[in-house]
């Protein structure tokens, strides 16, 4: 008896008995989706977070005013006045740095023509741009010159650019940002979400000093939000916080039984903690799908030996007139593995849309692999065999007049 | 090995030849001494090619353990068992399927068709079994049905048949195959004295046309007056095995 025969009989049995078949088969259907979307969830966040990392800058470390407690970070921004574009100055000239990059930020309404933007504006300085590993599209990043002047020239991020002038090129144009007028001098190449799932594009740069004095009004004129420190190399990048908390220490004049004012952060680590995180999170979203893979096998292991119990008469007739164990093996295989690829390739229909659906409705970030289908496929095979293999052979090892005798 | 290597068998060659053989039933561990059944007293017997033979006992005599193992169903607990020459002790689980496809045919009291599938693929199964494609074992079974007296009925599933059309269903199953060997257990205990004749009838013409060798099992003395050989069991024993004395033609 050829393969073509065995899957024709087993087609028959399966269909005969199509109720019992379809329920057993939402096991696996659902099983498999689970992993799938699973899957598919927990590399798309590890996709998104790899690409935040590998957008970042290297060796990069962040100094924040307010003091680190237990529990975190207190966020300083826009309430602690504790860091200054002094200090970033000063951090500078430290063996271990190469750069810093002081920032000031807040939110601005901007306009061109008729068009309005509200977006984050941020003032920063010509640096800025290299330390965060950030290419220009078009146009230029304004100069030193620029900073010390206070010009009113901008950069816009992708977003931005976009939301503002549509398919027009904006450098050269002018725009208005808190209705000031500014030069826009270049736009930046698109760098996506940043590890805390912001989106950098939309962002409007100016030079740090114009923010200061004309934006953002501050009654402390020289204060910022935070700064980016680039150190010299990798492996000095402890060195280099050691060497920045002991300098802003002595500015601030911060005695010794006193909490530092400031918080100095390793992106580095933090990138490394993140993508980490991550790894395990999807891990064990793949887990938990697993488990009900596991519990949609284990009910076709129990459909498929009531299946054996209940024909065993069959089975004896089917002997009586010529079929050897293989064959009865065969057949019995190819019911839960026929159960299992159906249910296998249904299912991944299912996670595959379902994946699709999240990244629509709740806009999370996923990634379908081949790799994943490749391996809930073979998951679903696998488990067919796993679990079919008893019962056949069960079916199989029947004497034929013991089977015959069965009622 | 083959079990079609013999097309043309030579009538009165022996086909089945029993020596010793004995059934003994355990219940529980046969190894200790937990109490057993010895259901058939060595046995010794031999059926030619050709042969006709009614095999007659009270319920419970052993008939049906004697037919299972000649079918190669069952497998005696001790003594010498020859089926076409072959010793049958020593074929492979593979080898007594293939026996039990292609050298005999066996015939059921209870029909043993399988539910939910027509006449045709009934009788086409063991065909599929033997390695034959579905269309050509369809076109066999279907000329078979018709040569049965079956034609109009090869749709129909076995619920949708009487008695009696099932088990002609159960005979063209076991016909298609071209078996030299047909052991009917009971065949006719189903049905009434006309389908049972029709029946007697089929099997006589395999009997004188075809050559096959037929040993059916029967409680009733005008069913085994059919055919040409009665052997008579009583408690696992053969208490007779004569030919039987016949008028010119059946009853
Ligand atoms: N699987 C079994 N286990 C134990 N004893 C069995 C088994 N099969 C049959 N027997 C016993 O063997 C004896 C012979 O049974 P068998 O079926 O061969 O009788 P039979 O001659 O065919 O009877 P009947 O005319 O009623 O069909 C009986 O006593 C029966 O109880
Ligand atoms: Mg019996």
């Amino acid at each position: 008896m050829n393969l073509l025969t065995i899957i024709g009989e087993a087609t028959r049995a399966l269909r005969t008995n199509h109720l019992r078949t379809a329920l057993t088969m939402l096991g696996m259907i659902i099983g498999v989706a689970a992993v799938v979307l699973m899957l598919a969830i927990g590399q798309g966040a590890q996709t998104s977070i790899n690409s935040a990392i590998a957008s970042m800058g290297s060796h990069l470390l962040i100094v924040m005013p307010g003091a680190t407690s237990s529990g975190g970070v207190r966020w300083g921004i826009g309430s602690v006045k504790t860091l200054t574009v002094q200090d970033a100055q000063a951090i500078a000239e430290l063996p271990m740095i190469d750069a810093t990059a002081p920032v000031i930020s807040g939110a601005a309404q901007l306009n061109y023509s008729a068009n309005n933007w509200s977006t984050i504006l941020t003032g920063v300085t010509p640096d800025y741009f290299s330390i965060n590993n950030w290419e220009i599209a078009s146009g230029t990043i304004f100069s030193e010159g620029d900073l010390r002047s206070g010009a009113r020239v901008a950069i816009l991020g992708q977003i931005t650019a976009d939301s503002l002038f549509g398919n027009e090129d904006p450098t050269g144009k002018i725009i208005r940002i808190t209705n000031r007028p500014f030069t826009v001098v270049g736009v930046l190449a698109p760098k996506g979400q940043s590890l805390s799932g912001r989106d950098q594009d939309d962002n409007v740069f100016i030079p740090l000093t114009t923010a200061q004095r004309q934006v953002i009004g501050s009654q402390f004129p020289d204060s910022i939000n935070f700064m980016t420190v680039r150190a010299k190399s990798e492996d000095s990048m402890e060195a280099a916080e050691a060497e920045i908390t002991h300098l802003l220490r002595q500015r601030h004049r911060i005695s010794n039984h006193m909490e530092n004012d400031f918080t100095v952060r390793n992106l580095t680590a933090l990138a490394s903690v993140a993508s980490s995180t991550a790894k395990i999170m999807g891990w064990m979203l793949g887990a938990i799908a697993s488990v009900s893979l596991l519990v949609g096998g284990i009910g076709i292991m129990n459909i498929m030996l009531v299946s054996v119990t209940e024909r065993t008469r069959e089975i004896g007739i089917r002997m009586a007139i010529g079929a050897n164990q293989r064959m009865i093996l065969t057949q019995f295989l190819l019911e839960s593995l026929m159960i299992c690829i159906l249910g296998g390739l249904t299912g991944i229909a299912l996670g595959i849309g379902g994946a699709w659906l999240a990244s629509q409705i709740a806009g999370i970030e996923v990634v379908i692999t081949l790799g994943t289908i490749a391996l809930a496929f073979s998951f679903a095979f696998i488990t067919g065999i796993f679990f079919g293999l008893y019962p056949a052979r069960k079916a199989a090892a029947l004497k034929p007049v013991e089977a015959l005798r069965h009622e | 090995m083959t079990f079609s290597d013999n097309p043309h068998p030579v009538a009165g060659e022996p086909l089945v030849e029993v020596e010793n053989l004995c059934k003994i039933y355990h219940f529980g561990n046969p190894s200790d001494s937990s109490p057993s059944l010895q259901v058939l007293f060595d046995i010794n017997l031999t059926i030619r090619r050709g042969e006709f033979v009614a095999v007659m006992g009270h319920s419970g005599s052993g008939k049906s353990t004697l037919m299972n193992i000649l079918g190669c169903l069952d497998t005696p607990s001790r003594g010498r068992y020859w089926l076409a020459g072959h010793d049958v002790s020593t074929l492979s689980s593979n080898q007594l399927a293939s026996v039990r496809n292609r050298l005999i045919g066996f015939v059921f009291q209870g029909f043993n068709l399988l539910r939910r599938m027509s006449a045709l693929d009934n009788v086409a199964i063991p065909l599929l079994y033997a390695g034959y494609s579905r269309a050509e074992s369809r076109e066999r079974a279907m000329s078979l049905l018709q040569q049965t007296g079956l034609g109009n009925f090869v749709t129909h599933q076995p619920s949708q048949l009487s008695g009696g059309q099932q088990q002609r269903v159960a005979i063209s199953r076991a016909l298609i195959n071209q078996p030299q060997l047909i052991l009917a257990d009971e065949p006719t205990g189903n049905l009434d004295t006309q389908t049972s004749y029709e029946i007697m009838q089929l099997f006589d013409r395999l009997n004188r046309e075809e050559g096959i060798t037929i040993i059916i099992v029967t409680h009733e003395e005008d069913i085994a007056a059919w055919t040409h050989r009665l052997i008579r069991l009583k408690d696992g024993r053969i208490i007779e095995d004569h030919p039987i004395e016949k008028p010119a033609t059946a009853p």
